[in-house]
């Protein structure tokens, strides 16, 4: 569902731009609004939530889908934990839907998906790794690296149960837009994937703005 | 078509019953046949390596590499670290359940109550997370290192707006899937309900299972050669046993 947002770029408390193939994480508070803002078009942010108290309370992929009854993301979704409780709810969106199925690139699904001696090339699971190794802050190991949201990606199923990744839905200037239920933090690899047609093999920066 | 065992293969059968939960290690080379003897089961499954706990069952991972949003004959289970723990040799059902996720215990009670330990005895009700959770313990692992699971014998189908559903009674009486591992791994189920079951009691459905010895790999195996993918899964866990004494598959490691 397109949604426009109603706040003001210029009122932000920071924005930053990430760069493909880096990993941004931080927290952000109860009642704060953050955007990720696709700024050149088709790029997928491997996103995970996690709950600041306890981070074993975090994003569940499964939850979110089955608790609202669909397979895709969208303005009114609401970002569900593994305990049941909402993390964020997607409050404005101008791609329309998100993928939460495919889960993130890594180095060892890169050889099962393109070729064996693609292993050493850069995914998103290597970019998360050193988000963690860097930032010991957040309590946070590979046991809890799971199930993400692929804004801006498109994923669709079949009634027949197919599965495809199809050319992107979002362009230059999209947006989605979540505001924080509770304290969170979040974990973004901008996909750095250089074998997927879905980003036209072509990753590219996005800007993350966060509001009061 | 079922191949015909004979009992020489049988390593050792039992039942498990309805709103339970086991673990065990399965080694490489064992098939796992699970039936439903009544129809209405599900099982929910966890797998991990038990050499290196960390790797799991990655249910995206599997469904992306397979371009499939249901997992049947001739699909791989694949793990989180490019590896696969077993492939669906054989299935009556044509649709097992992926993304359904777990029955929580806040569900289970909005859905069907309370039937305490204490005034039911056995015929208590569990839900699918607190059995994962008993299960994981017993190794070590807890909450942190919960994954997607299997819901074996259920299917969660969409429309095309991607509107999820339950399909009422899919397993029937007799209805069976047979997994054959294709590495070491340690196997964590329930046969607590699907967490999008409708039924208006908590629904018991036991389950039978048997392991038997699993015939030696063909260079023409159905699931090896179901999808370049596996064939490469195969590769990769032809790399992983490298050097160890049950080598199945010999193909081409270059």
């Amino acid at each position: 569902m397109i949604k426009e947002s109603n706040l003001n770029a210029n009122d932000t408390l920071y924005r930053e731009t990430v760069l493909a193939g880096d990993y941004w994480i931080k927290e952000i508070k109860a009642g704060q609004t953050f955007r990720i803002l696709d700024l050149e078009g088709n790029q997928a942010a491997d996103t995970l939530f996690f709950s600041a108290d306890n981070t074993a309370e975090r994003y569940s992929a499964m939850d979110t889908i089955r608790e609202q009854g669909n397979v895709y993301l969208t303005a009114g979704t609401k970002l569900q934990s593994n305990f049941g409780n909402t993390l964020l709810e997607i409050t404005a969106d101008t791609c329309g839907r998100h993928d939460t199925i495919g889960g993130a690139c890594a180095t060892e699904s890169n050889t099962i998906r393109y070729a064996l001696d693609k292993k050493c090339m850069h995914a998103c699971r290597d970019s998360w790794m050193l988000a963690i190794a860097q930032n010991e802050q957040f309590n946070l190991s590979k046991r809890d690296i799971t199930h993400n949201i692929n804004f801006f990606m498109n994923v669709p199923v079949s009634p027949e149960g197919g599965l495809s990744f199809e050319d992107g839905i979002s362009d230059a200037g999209k947006y989605v837009e979540m505001k924080a239920a509770m304290d969170v933090i979040v974990l973004i690899s901008n996909c750095p994937q250089l074998n997927n047609p879905c980003n036209a093999y072509n990753p590219t920066p996005i800007e993350i703005l966060v509001w009061n | 078509m079922t191949k015909q065992t004979t009992d020489n293969d049988l390593y050792y059968k039992d039942t498990i019953p309805g709103g339970s939960h086991w673990s065990m290690l399965i080694r490489k080379g064992t098939i796992l046949r699970l039936t439903d003897p009544q129809g209405g089961a599900n099982v929910g499954m966890l797998f991990y390596n038990p050499n290196e706990k960390l790797e799991r069952y990655n249910a995206p991972d599997t469904l992306k590499c397979q371009h499939t949003f249901k997992l049947t004959k001739g699909h791989c289970l694949y793990s989180d670290m490019g590896h696969i723990f077993c492939s669906i040799v054989d299935d009556s059902l044509g649709w097992h359940d992926t993304v359904g996720g777990n029955l929580s215990d806040h569900n289970m009670h909005k859905k069907w109550g309370k039937k305490s330990y204490q005034d039911h005895r056995n015929d208590w009700c569990i839900s699918g997370d607190h059995s994962f959770l008993v299960e994981l313990a017993k190794y070590g692992l807890n909450q942190r290192d919960m994954a997607a699971n299997l819901n074996l014998f259920s299917k969660v189908a969409t429309n095309n707006d991607g509107n999820l559903s339950f399909v009422e009674n899919h397993s029937k009486q007799g209805d069976f899937i047979d997994l054959r591992f294709e590495m070491d791994t340690l196997v964590l189920l329930h046969t607590c309900p699907h967490p999008m079951n409708t039924a208006t009691e908590y629904p018991k459905r036991p389950i039978q299972y048997q392991l038997r010895k699993s015939a030696a790999i063909s260079e023409d195996d159905y699931c090896m050669n179901h999808c370049s993918e596996n064939q490469r899964g195969f590769q990769n866990n032809a790399l992983y046993h490298l050097g160890g004494s049950s080598s199945s598959y010999s193909g081409d490691l270059t």
